[in-house]
């Protein structure tokens, strides 16, 4: 009788989903029991009441002002603020070394092709905590201290504490010069929207826009101020300094990255078929119009999946930063609250929780653009 | 099961021009290319020759200790040969370390017909063969009986404990890595978000957080008293981890399938798991070994993140040789002898693939963690 009933392959997937369940759950309760009796009998209080109390320790670097009174969670915010920082700057360093190298690749020159293999084969078969160390210990820590700096231009200065750059600094005409080339900007836009006026009366327009950008470029560029690092007794004043642990990170994510950027570069060029280009410039189209109007816009379609994917990569292994003890969220937050805190439960399921926001954030937007460039009609 | 073919592909016939034609086509084209190709010809010999100097030239090859590498300003490979017996085996005692090597040796000798293109039945014998050699290579390696004596993993690291760390993380992450794949794709809607909450969970956080995950709550999670072994918690978290990825790459082989064969098995009879056991699974798995050993390249490079935990892998006993007062200052050679150790591996891994993939993988076979 029963067993005519397990025959029924509706009855029997209610069964098996009911015990899948059953098993989940069953062991979600026998870990909470047993986190709940072992954290007890350590004497630790469960819950995110410790977020607001005092830290008691610094940080070698931080955007937000961070001192020994300020709370744990502040330097939650410390932590995050600095993971945001090295991945923004190591997506668009690698993205802009991937796309040359890519590009490089498939160059009809056979010794920049092989040289861009090279790159490509020697640093994504390196782990990349491997080219972490490299770039700490062996490069930016040996560097000479700041008397004997690397002197590049007198404008940027390496030595063992760190990068330092000049900042530009903005004066009236900066603004003037900023208003001008927003203005002209404006008025491209707006000449290519509405599109008024004869052909070539808007070929006039556009040129004077392109005109007027460019010498604000240079007014812009003439008007800025320039705070320059320069040595004051043992160590750099002036300009804005990096920290060592910064630039390895940036150094070492970036180069990495942007050898697999690479090749996703190279096979998204390479899956636009050789008879699109063709019929292109049969059509009597120049050679950047192909690459501009066939080329570029298939195979961005291609590229774009596997690229936010080496940017999630990218953002994940920031968190190697832990390894040479730059202050990113793994290693302040995940590292030193956990330790003086103990709240172990806590601390690891806020970092697990950041990763996985910005995971699935960027999974859904790809989502989204998957769906806005998919072929129609095909 | 090869699809009919309508048409003949045939490649355009190889060009074969002589040295100077070929020159003047790939190198110097255009008088931009000429510039080019000169300016990294230019580079390239300064950027060289200092470094096969320091390298090859002007190194130090033999000689005990550290004075043998005084005067002049060649790498100290001294250094790697004083320490490569704790660079390959850790603290394993020297005497036991021939179980090391047989261990090691018994898992690729079973893992070699998973290679062979001509072999028969290779997926059974590897069914049981490889769990076999496992077995054995554990027991070899901690020993405890049969006149063994008991290593404790404290005393495993160096590149043995990468080996153990990757083989171990692929191994048992591939049947977890199968189920959860199936259940993605299962019409059940319970076991379908169950697997895809798995699944995206662990690919959507770092593999550091989940080190920290596996050593500092791991032991949370168990009733008190229970000591888990440290590289056993570490393991257990990697093995969760790669099953994750080696899911989606399991997916791709599944979506492969076309429905005509789950069809043809229905009306054969076979219910799902044999349908799954005899006709999907064997033909899926071909098609993603290439995606499986991308996995494994990328578990191997991964394995260093053990050292942040206090593992001695290989890269964490080669930085920590370099801390040692007796040997300070040789860092670079350190880390060039390690990055070439792990670029022999994973460029021969990943040759290993691209011969297979040729071989008669289809073309759309999915790429697996290429990072």
């Amino acid at each position: 009788m029963i067993a005519r009933h397990l025959g029924d392959p509706r009855l029997r997937a209610y069964l098996w989903q009911a015990l899948a369940l059953a098993a989940v759950v069953w062991l979600g309760a026998i870990v909470v029991g047993n986190t709940v009796a072992n954290l007890e009998s350590r004497g630790i209080a469960s819950g995110f009441g410790f977020l607001d109390r005092s830290a008691g320790f610094g940080v070698t670097m931080s955007l937000i002002p961070f001192g020994e009174t300020s709370s744990f969670g502040r330097a939650f915010l410390v932590g995050l603020l600095n993971t945001l920082l090295v991945s923004a700057l190591g997506i668009v360093l690698a993205t802009a070394l991937g796309f040359v190298i890519g590009i490089a690749r498939l160059s009809p020159n056979w010794l920049v092709a092989k040289l861009a293999a090279a790159y490509v084969e020697t640093l994504r078969n390196i782990p990349l905590l491997l080219q972490l160390f490299f770039w700490y210990f062996a490069v930016l820590r040996a560097l000479p201290a700041p008397r004997g700096s690397v002197d590049i231009a007198g404008l940027i200065f390496l030595n063992n504490r760190g990068l330092y750059l000049p900042v530009p600094v903005a004066s009236t005409g900066t603004v003037i010069a900023l208003a001008v080339i927003g203005a002209a900007a404006a008025l491209l836009v707006a000449a290519a929207a509405f599109g008024f006026g004869t052909p070539a009366m808007r070929g006039r327009v556009r040129l004077g826009c392109f005109a007027l950008i460019g010498l604000g470029a240079l007014w812009l560029i003439a008007s800025l101020g320039w705070d320059r690092p320069h040595l004051a007794g043992f160590n750099f004043r002036g300009g804005v300094s990096l920290i060592p642990e910064f630039v390895a990170l940036v150094v070492a994510l970036s180069t990495y990255t942007a050898s697999f950027i690479a090749e996703v570069v190279r096979a998204g060029l390479q899956s636009v078929p050789r008879g699109q280009i063709e019929a292109s410039l049969a059509l009597g189209l120049s050679r950047r119009r192909t690459l501009r109007l066939v080329v570029v816009p298939q195979a961005l379609r291609v590229i774009f999946p596997p690229l936010t994917n080496q940017y999630l990569n990218l953002t994940k292994n920031s968190s190697l930063a832990t390894a040479i003890a730059y202050p990113d969220l793994v290693s302040v937050f995940g590292g030193t609250v956990l330790n003086i805190t103990g709240q172990a439960v806590e601390v690891i399921v806020i970092t697990m929780a950041v990763y996985l926001a910005i995971s699935l954030a960027i999974a859904f937007g790809m989502g989204g653009y998957n769906r806005a460039v998919a072929m129609r009609g095909t | 099961m090869t699809p009919a073919r309508t048409t003949v592909d045939l490649r355009p016939p190889a060009m074969r021009l002589r040295p100077i034609r070929w020159m003047r086509r790939n190198l110097f084209g255009s008088p931009f290319e000429a510039v080019l190709t000169l300016l990294i010809l230019c580079g390239l010999w300064f950027a060289l020759r200092p470094l096969v100097d320091w390298a090859l030239i002007d190194a130090h090859w033999s000689g005990q200790g550290r004075d043998a590498c005084a005067g002049g300003g060649g790498a100290c490979w001294v250094f790697v040969r004083a320490r490569l017996g704790q660079f390959l085996y850790g603290f394993y005692p020297e005497a036991e370390r021939w179980r090391v090597d047989v261990g090691i040796a018994l898992v690729a000798l079973a893992a070699i017909p998973l290679f062979l293109p001509r072999m028969r039945r290779k997926g059974s014998i590897a069914c049981i063969a490889l769990p076999a050699a496992f077995a054995v290579a554990g027991f070899l390696l901690t020993g405890g009986a049969f006149g063994l004596v008991a290593v404790e993993t404290g005393r495993w690291g160096g590149l043995m404990l990468t080996v153990v760390v990757a083989v171990t993380g692929i191994a048992a992450s591939f049947p977890l890595g199968i189920l959860l794949a199936l259940g993605r794709r299962s019409e059940m809607p319970v076991i379908r978000t169950l697997s895809v909450a798995f699944i995206e969970f662990w690919r959507g956080v770092p593999l550091v957080t989940v080190l920290f995950m596996a050593s500092v709550m791991l032991p949370l999670f168990l009733p008190d008293g229970a000591n888990v072994d440290k590289l056993l918690r570490a393991l257990i978290g990697i093995a969760l981890f790669a099953a994750a990825y080696m899911a989606e790459v399991v997916r791709g082989g599944l979506q492969a399938i076309p429905r005509g064969q789950y069809e043809a098995a229905s009306a054969l009879g076979l219910g799902y798991w044999r349908t799954l056991g005899l006709v999907v699974l064997p033909q899926a798995l071909r098609h993603v070994i290439p995606g499986i050993v991308g996995s494994f390249i990328a578990l191997f490079k991964d394995t260093t993140l053990v050292l942040i935990i206090g593992l001695f892998d290989f890269l964490g006993i080669v930085q920590a040789a370099l801390t040692d007062p007796q040997w300070l200052g040789f860092a670079l050679e350190g880390y060039v002898f390690a990055a070439a150790v792990y670029w022999v591996f994973c460029f021969g891994m990943s040759r290993l693939s691209a011969r297979i993939e040729r071989r008669g993988a289809p073309a759309n076979a999915p790429a697996g963690r290429t990072w």
